[in-house]
């Protein structure tokens, strides 16, 4: 069973039939005590970093999660939902995030529209996995594909160990993906990526972190 | 390397798609979650959907359209059409929308897109100008259909509809829309030259050489057309093909 971590912000049935269409069993988390009953969480996200890690600690999730990842539960953090595993986020004002990954929430820098450069970095782009090694395996369904993105901020993970997969923007280069252990985050939608996305919430489900 | 968007736009009247030549002789065609999974197969970017007959009774018949397609699709979908308040908004985003187009109502209230942007994201907002030219290098925003001047100049409006926090602006040029002589290249250019949101062109579409001029001297981040893929002339995998021989980046599955 998938616990959908609900905290009240958007949309979240496209996310829940995406990963019902992976072929997962997807049940709502909005309290701790649910959270203790799924065996794999997702953490999905939209809006604000702040009202977003706000809800989590009001709703007594924020330490809840932190407790069932260290249990080792497999983790997928979806865009904002990746964010705010890391240490802190420079999103209007400076905001604590979980801890999970130690690192920052950064802005891209200012657009350049004359060059094309604009900010959100909105559309398909790449996900660009190591060269060398295996790639991580929820993310090897995604090699040679593009995936959705939509964002103003990026996560810089303090450990290079920590980043799973890279995407460039304008001259920038980002996390498209981080994780450690039985975490692994996202940047982009996989339930907005069509069947590339698919084919990664697929490997989630079916990803057995030792 | 970012991809150039290809987004096919779908009329709805209650519930169902359409299909008719300048808002005339239009004709029932068919069940808006068939025509999404067969753009969906055929690779389409995002889709967009534009209540074209939006009225207060018929909202549910829309929402309930929304959320069946995006039960059945996963990409991006933008549904346009009647937005008047944030209520509007934030009802189609509970529907399954992740982006939501305000036309008029922006003209009549600019303050709903600040507001809008603010509460719901900035890339969850599109703003929809029309644009008539009314002169060198000059455009006005017209409403109601391209019948009803503003005195508005499109390309301040634009920007200022970006500074106020839309994430992109849907820019169909009057003149062109229907021609299929293509897009109104110097509008276009002009706009995406100076606004930070993402322009998407559209207008005029009769050609896949006009996809490719859109977004190469029109600058756009993306384009979107109509009747050249409703009708069958080409599918997206045909377009796309056709931009990526031009150098154009596109996503190919």
């Amino acid at each position: 069973m998938i616990g959908l971590i609900d905290y009240g912000m958007g949309n979240m049935h496209s996310i829940a039939k995406a990963l019902e269409h992976a072929g997962g069993d997807v049940q709502w988390v909005k309290t701790p005590r649910q959270l203790q009953q799924v065996e794999r969480i997702v953490l999905p996200g939209v809006g604000a970093f702040r009202d977003c890690i706000h809800t989590l600690h009001e709703r007594g999730l924020a330490q809840a999660l932190i407790d069932k990842v260290h249990d080792g539960a497999p983790f997928l953090g979806i865009c904002l939902g990746m964010q705010v595993l890391m240490d802190v986020s420079h999103e209007f004002g400076e905001h604590q995030g979980l801890g999970l990954i130690p690192g920052q929430v950064k802005p891209f820098p200012a657009s350049h529209p004359e060059r094309g450069y604009k900010i959100p970095h909105m559309g398909w782009n790449d996900v660009i996995l190591p060269a060398d090694g295996e790639p991580h395996p929820v993310l090897a369904p995604l090699r040679e594909r593009q995936v959705y993105y939509v964002h103003s901020y990026y996560c810089a993970p303090q450990q290079e160990a920590h980043l799973l997969a890279a995407c460039s923007y304008g001259d920038h280069r980002f996390a498209a993906a981080i994780g450690r252990d039985n975490i692994v985050a996202v940047q982009f939608h996989p339930e907005k990526s069509q069947r590339a996305g698919l084919a990664m919430l697929n490997a989630f489900i079916e990803w057995n972190p030792l | 390397m970012l991809s150039k968007r290809i987004i096919p736009c779908l009329d709805i009247a209650h519930g169902r798609v359409v299909k008719g030549v300048q808002f005339v002789d239009i004709v029932d065609a068919g069940d808006p979650v068939e025509a999404a999974i067969k753009y969906d197969e055929q690779g389409a970017d995002e889709l967009t959907f534009l209540d074209i007959r939006a009225s207060h009774e018929n909202r549910d018949t829309l929402y309930h359209m929304v959320t069946d397609v995006a039960e059945n699709v996963f990409m991006p979908l933008t549904v346009g059409g009647g937005v008047k308040a944030l209520a509007d908004i934030e009802n189609l985003l509970h529907a399954g929308a992740d982006k939501v187009s305000i036309n008029t109502a922006a003209i009549v209230n600019p303050q709903l897109v600040r507001d809008a942007a603010e509460r719901f994201g900035s890339s969850t907002i599109v703003v929809a100008v029309d644009a008539k030219r009314v002169g060198e290098q000059r455009w006005e925003c017209f409403t109601h259909g391209g019948r009803k001047p503003t005195g508005i100049d499109a390309v301040d409006w634009a920007r200022r509809m970006s500074d106020y926090g839309a994430g992109e602006i849907l820019l169909t040029s009057m003149d062109a829309d229907g021609t299929r002589n293509g897009y109104d290249l110097a509008l276009t250019r002009t706009v995406a030259e100076h606004i930070t949101a993402n322009v998407i062109a559209s207008g005029g579409v009769g050609t896949l050489e006009h996809l490719a001029e859109g977004l190469s001297e029109g600058k756009a981040d993306a384009v979107l057309a109509a009747s050249i893929f409703h009708f069958g002339e080409f599918t997206i995998g045909e377009a796309k093909a056709y931009l990526a021989e031009r150098g154009i980046p596109v996503r190919i599955r």
